[in-house]
């Protein structure tokens, strides 16, 4: 196929990171009643000194919980929100100064957000994409197939996407944001609201994209499955502050991902005394064990149901809130979030995902 | 960019095409009102003699059932989509394509006119050829120019809406702003009543704004109430109308870019 050259010709490396932020804050500006006419003015840090460097060919994953600072730095680097200091680089453009230049090299999918003509069928935003764009007529074609074919979007390209559901929408909005061969795609919350099956599909079409394409790929994402799937890098972001860069099996083996087993006893009892987990915290006839994620739970659960008769059982897998606890404890307690002062800073991004 | 424009506003076009019910519902709307409004002026003709200022009843039956047809194409009642994007937050979207915003929307709102110039513009005229005698223009390029200087009206009715949709980026709510619009749209561009029978004052302010060129001035040439040189004025006004308002939507529209970029809105 003669598309596949112009592929490769178009996805060739950039020389230098794909992105490149130095010591970058935001600060917000909010104005609150106090009184009758009087107004209160106070300056709320969403970001705060936030640097990393993305390789391109890179896929990264941006963690953190809502409003940490995800949302405003992905919009500092797609050049919608200008830094209050620092300095950002994106595949070597200055993101606000060159905005539009930029577009026409990023892709850019929002979970909450869509960029396909609502009344219209799928196929007719695809086709505006390519006038948009001004791709390639072979190139788009080529594409096009190649995307419809790997996300099985055959039948959907002539319903409307009003009609979609949420998992298919979704499926639309990947192909829409990399039609045009863009050397880094950023998705925030890509996958929030879907099922699992829609959740698999997106994933192994970012993989997919990212392996052959070599397109840069950086995720905002509060579902830390997600970036165990796909990436092999991840940055945690907790109240503006990149709080651990690295890579992710590094960070599985150092604070662990373990699980929890909430078990229901018949009649409160002391801790139990398990192999295979650790019971971290009792309530009454609630008892909370941890166990690490190679362990299978129906062991923990055999042994429990061994030691006491049991009511009921859950088994909680860790979350993002849980894993930051975790990093904070390990740098030591006088950095502890809790102690932390700057409360406000939750206020920042208000109104915005995170 | 031509290109791109033209696909955005087939795509408008085939959008607006699919609320059919809505349509026929605004279309026995827009027509009722045409019989309603004629039947007003007319009387109000034949109590003046036949005549008021250089009107006759068959030019006041055509004005009220033409500018009935206006409605939409001009959208005197306005279009909130920008401002309910802006509201929403889906503007980020429209920032991130590498397209002029500006014409992204005239786009969609020409596309849309089109549409409605067909949809609702050309059956409550018909409807109201059959109860009442209507002028036509003549000669037969009188056709043509106001084809012109429909498609100029349509534009200033969109930049007049693009200007006050942005302000939602300040106001959040701008439902209080597109109301006055509204209002000042439906008195001043001769819908309500030919701006001719307002008194002599208020003609004269009327006609320094730039809400006749959205309306009464396509009505007129329909009339044939203008000819020769007269025509070459009045779209030269409404040209220069088009121009001032998209320009003014341009600086609107830079400010509230800067605004959001900078403050993070």
């Amino acid at each position: 196929m003669t598309g596949a050259t112009a592929t490769a010709v178009a996805t060739a490396p950039v020389p230098g990171p794909a992105i490149r932020l130095d010591g970058i804050d935001k600060t917000y500006v909010v104005r609150t009643r106090a009184g009758r006419l009087r107004r209160h003015r106070r300056e709320v840090r969403a970001v705060e000194g936030v640097s990393f460097v993305v390789s391109p060919g890179e896929m990264v994953g941006y963690l953190g919980p809502n409003g940490a600072g995800k949302s405003t730095t992905i919009k500092m680097i797609t050049g919608i929100l200008t830094p209050s200091a620092g300095e950002i680089e994106v595949l070597g453009l200055q993101p606000t100064g060159d905005r539009r230049a930029l577009t026409r090299r990023i892709g850019v999918v929002f979970g909450q957000r869509s960029q396909l003509w609502w009344d219209l069928p799928l196929a007719d935003s695809f086709e505006l994409l390519h006038h948009l764009y001004r791709t390639d007529a072979a190139r788009h074609r080529h594409n096009l197939d190649a995307f419809v074919d790997r996300l099985d979007l055959g039948q959907l390209l002539p319903v409307p996407v009003r009609q979609l559901s949420l998992g298919q929408r979704m499926r639309g909005e990947l192909t829409a944001a990399l039609l045009h061969d863009p050397d880094l795609v950023v998705l925030d919350e890509p996958t929030i609201g879907l099922d699992v099956v829609s959740k698999y599909a997106v994933r192994e079409f970012l993989a997919e994209t990212n392996r052959e394409r070599g397109t840069t790929v950086l995720l905002t994402t509060h579902d830390l499955d997600d970036v165990e799937q796909l990436c092999r890098r991840m940055l945690i972001i907790d109240r503006g502050r990149v709080l651990l860069d690295g890579s992710v099996e590094g960070f599985k083996e150092e604070h662990g991902t373990d699980r929890t087993l909430v078990v229901d006893l018949e009649r409160p009892a002391p801790a139990l005394d398990l192999a295979r987990g650790a019971v971290v915290r009792t309530d009454g006839p609630r008892q909370w064990v941890r166990f690490d994620r190679e362990v299978s739970a129906a062991e923990v659960i055999a042994e429990v149901t061994a030691l006491a008769p049991v009511r009921d059982l859950t088994i909680e897998e860790p979350d993002i809130e849980d894993l930051i606890h975790h990093v904070y404890a390990s740098l030591g307690g006088e950095q502890r979030r809790d102690g932390r002062s700057g409360d406000d800073r939750r206020a920042g991004p208000a109104g915005e995902a995170g | 960019m031509p290109r791109l424009l033209w696909e955005i506003a087939r795509r408008s076009f085939r959008r607006a095409s699919h609320y059919r019910l809505a349509t026929a519902a605004g279309v026995f709307v827009n027509t009722v009102f045409g019989y309603l409004r004629a039947a007003v002026l007319v009387v109000v003709a034949a109590r003046a003699g036949g005549e008021v200022r250089g009107l006759d009843e068959v030019d006041l039956a055509t004005f009220a059932f033409v500018s009935q047809g206006f409605i939409m194409v001009v959208g005197v009642f306005g279009d909130r989509e920008l401002a309910q994007r802006i509201r929403t937050g889906d503007v980020v979207i429209d920032l991130y394509r590498p397209a002029d915003i500006q014409l992204w929307f005239l786009a969609i709102w020409l596309g849309r006119a089109g549409y409605q110039v067909l949809a609702r513009g050309v059956p409550p005229v018909l409807l109201g050829s059959l109860a009442f005698e209507l002028r036509w223009p003549d000669p037969w390029w009188h056709w043509g120019v106001f084809v012109v200087s429909t498609v100029l009206a349509s534009i200033i009715g969109f930049g007049i809406r693009f200007c006050s949709n942005l302000v939602a980026f300040w106001l959040l709510d701008n439902r209080g702003v597109e109301q006055m619009v509204t209002m000042a749209v439906n008195f001043f561009t001769g819908l309500l009543l030919p701006i001719d029978l307002f008194p002599p004052w208020l003609e004269a302010l009327t006609r320094a704004l730039p809400f006749p060129s959205m309306l009464q001035f396509p009505v007129d040439v329909f009339l044939g109430r203008v000819s020769g040189w007269g025509l070459i004025w009045l779209l030269t006004q409404q040209l220069a109308w088009v121009v001032a308002m998209l320009a003014l939507g341009r600086l609107i529209l830079a400010a509230a870019t800067r605004r959001v970029v900078v403050q993070g809105g």
